[in-house]
């Protein structure tokens, strides 16, 4: 009797040690992996209000003995902050809303309807996703250039409108399911209206409802996790994309992130710095305020947004 | 005979008819769900893939009003690309090469951390929250930015950008010390230095495996917890559960998330570059960019078919 219950406390001692154990050993990991993630974030904040005795003084590590908010100023003022940020917002916001829109209709069409060339447009889809839009960047250029679809206002005899350095190009190729990752975004809509049970639109159609009335009232109301998800990704890389902004030479005015690339150059003409020490803390100001707008975004909507991924038929 | 024929279509004509007009209907419909995107696909990707195929086969020259002329040449870019090109080959190899590296590492590592992050503890939530910032934070133009501050950093000849660069240096451990130690103890270089090379490279790998990683979760996730219990029961031990259960389970989406990578990885790689700066650089060399963008989406290709192959034949698909 005695050597069982000893036994049994000595199995839970063992168990206990390694239960520790293994935690112990998650944390560190856990611990250091963020570190290495977070760390860079973490530089970049603290320089960016250093003032430039700061900088030169050695002792400085990461806490600033004299803060100074001058390269916020600066910044502010040479990237045109608070003209850029809410163009920039209603752009990527605007283009995020018509990809949920789109993206989720066609995912429907996909998971609900029968029609002659499924298979060969769903293997098109697939190509979609897989093929760098890099290999198109050449035609897509041209015909943004001179946009004269199938030729009409030619024979109408208009000029054709030079499309490029404005936000219309990504506006079209949304609107026509082919903008940024939208093959991605179709996709994860298919893979979520395929798992949802038939009866809801049946219940609807028996009530009489049309097919697009069913998925506007019906269908997309029910696909909100899918459509956060979406939207979320839309906006965190249109926002951080640069092969479009670039392509389409996108004025710097709409996305903020082209501002960055000229801020060190412009700030050493400007204030006549040549010391790129001193400029690179005007350059940590200005991403920090790049990237203010998104870390703001994901700590309202983190936990729907995870949960979002979780429920939203990315895992099929 | 005449009266069973007649009778097969006078009786079940209109019923055919209108069976067919209900499921035409309904595919019209069908249809018009899909159509954005099926003008979308033929107007910017299809047209693009078969003008850039002949872009590439011509000598191209853009009119001052837009517009241009093609002249067809053959097969002379790629030649040029293969047999003179200075650098397309090497760029095109080390591409392949770091991808080839790096995948598995970014897969391993992405699911490794998923297990970690799927078991419960506190603070889930925030550590979740903090692995998935570098797909919110990795913006191509605020990288390249830092990078060219980096640059000038370490090119600059200010006395106080030298000491800056000489304190950022100075930490840290001295890896070839231990390298050349564990090379003593016999193990193989070849392994040691893909070893060192991943842990060189364990920022890349770490801030480009968010994607992966949310997906790996939402996998762990969906595995009934039944599974495992029954498996308790009968005695299995956690590392066989792990490769009895967990891995099997996700192992569809280690395809999904091999794709994912392969493709993101080559779309930030140097080739893509290369292709793009032949094309809007000084130089314009129309056709030569399209030459190099299809040879180098072709070895993507190549390279996805052969990977999913092998690795979907051996993944386990419930139904």
């Amino acid at each position: 009797m005695r050597s069982v219950t000893s036994r049994n406390t000595r199995g839970r001692i063992i168990t206990g040690a390694k239960a520790w154990t293994l935690s112990l050993l998650r944390w560190a990991l856990i611990v250091g992996v963020s570190y290495i993630i977070v760390s860079p974030l973490i530089g970049i904040a603290a320089r960016s209000f250093f003032s430039n005795s700061d900088q030169f003084n050695p002792m400085v590590y990461l806490i600033p003995q004299t803060p100074t908010l001058e390269r916020y100023r600066a910044a502010i003022d040479i990237m045109g902050y608070a003209d850029t940020l809410p163009r920039n917002l209603l752009f990527v916001g605007g283009l995020a809303v018509i990809q949920a829109l789109v993206c989720s209709m066609v995912g429907y069409g996909f998971a609900r309807f029968r029609f002659p060339l499924k298979g060969l447009l769903f293997g098109c889809l697939i190509v979609m996703i897989v093929l760098p839009s890099h290999v198109i960047m050449l035609p897509l250029y041209m015909l943004f250039q001179r946009f004269d679809p199938l030729g009409i206002l030619a024979r109408m005899g208009i000029a054709p409108p030079n499309l490029l350095a404005s936000p219309w190009p990504m506006y079209i190729m949304t609107l026509f399911g082919a903008g940024l990752r939208s093959g991605l975004y179709i996709y994860i809509f298919t893979q979520f209206f395929r798992g949802l049970p038939k009866e809801i639109e049946e219940a609807a159609e028996i009530d009489g409802a049309g097919a697009f009335y069913t998925y506007l009232r019906v269908m997309l109301p029910n696909a909100m996790p899918s459509a956060v998800t979406v939207v979320i990704f839309s906006v965190v890389w249109q926002f951080n994309d640069k092969f479009y902004a670039q392509l389409f030479s996108i004025s710097p005015k709409i996305v903020l992130s082209k501002q960055i690339s000229g801020l060190q150059a412009s700030v050493s003409n400007l204030y006549q710095l040549r010391d790129p020490s001193l400029t690179t803390l005007y350059l940590y100001a200005g991403v920090m305020l790049a990237i203010v707008p998104l870390l703001v975004l994901y700590i309202v909507l983190q936990r729907r947004f995870i949960e979002g991924v979780e429920r939203s038929g990315i895992v099929g | 005979m005449t009266a069973s024929v007649n009778r097969r279509i006078t009786g079940r004509a209109p019923l055919r008819k209108r069976r067919l007009s209900l499921s035409a209907r309904r595919s019209a419909v069908g249809l018009a769900f899909v159509s954005p995107f099926v003008v979308g696909f033929i107007a910017f990707y299809l047209r693009g893939l078969l003008l850039t195929v002949e872009f590439s086969l011509s000598d191209l020259s853009l009119r001052p009003n837009g517009g241009y002329d093609l002249a067809f040449v053959g097969l002379k870019h790629y030649i040029y690309a293969f047999r003179e090109h200075a650098t397309f080959k090497q760029i095109l190899t080390s591409s392949i090469g770091d991808m080839a590296l790096d995948v598995p590492l970014i897969l391993f590592f992405s699911l490794f951390m998923a297990i970690l992050l799927n078991q419960r503890f506190r603070g889930r939530t925030l550590a979740r929250a903090i692995f998935f910032l570098p797909v919110l934070l990795n913006a191509p133009a605020i990288a390249d930015a830092l990078e060219l501050s980096r640059a000038m950093m370490l090119g600059g000849t200010s006395p106080a950008s030298a000491a800056v660069t000489q304190a950022a240096g100075s930490g840290g451990v001295n890896v070839s010390y231990y390298v050349g130690m564990l090379a003593d103890l016999g193990m193989p270089r070849a392994a040691l230095d893909y070893i060192v090379g991943a842990v060189e490279r364990i920022n890349g790998i770490i801030t480009s495996s968010g994607v992966q990683l949310v997906i790996f979760l939402a996998a762990l996730q969906s595995i009934s917890p039944a599974l495992y219990e029954v498996a308790r029961i009968e005695g299995a031990t956690a590392y066989e559960s792990f490769w009895k259960i967990t891995f099997p389970m996700v192992s569809p989406l280690i395809v999904t998330n091999m794709v994912y990578t392969l493709v993101d990885s080559f779309v930030s790689s140097d080739a893509i570059n290369l292709s793009f700066d032949t094309i809007f650089g000084a130089s314009k060399q129309y056709g030569l960019g399209s030459a190099f963008s299809l040879v180098s989406m072709a070895a993507l290709c190549g390279i996805l078919m052969i990977s999913s192959g092998v690795v979907s034949r051996r993944a386990f698909y419930q139904n």
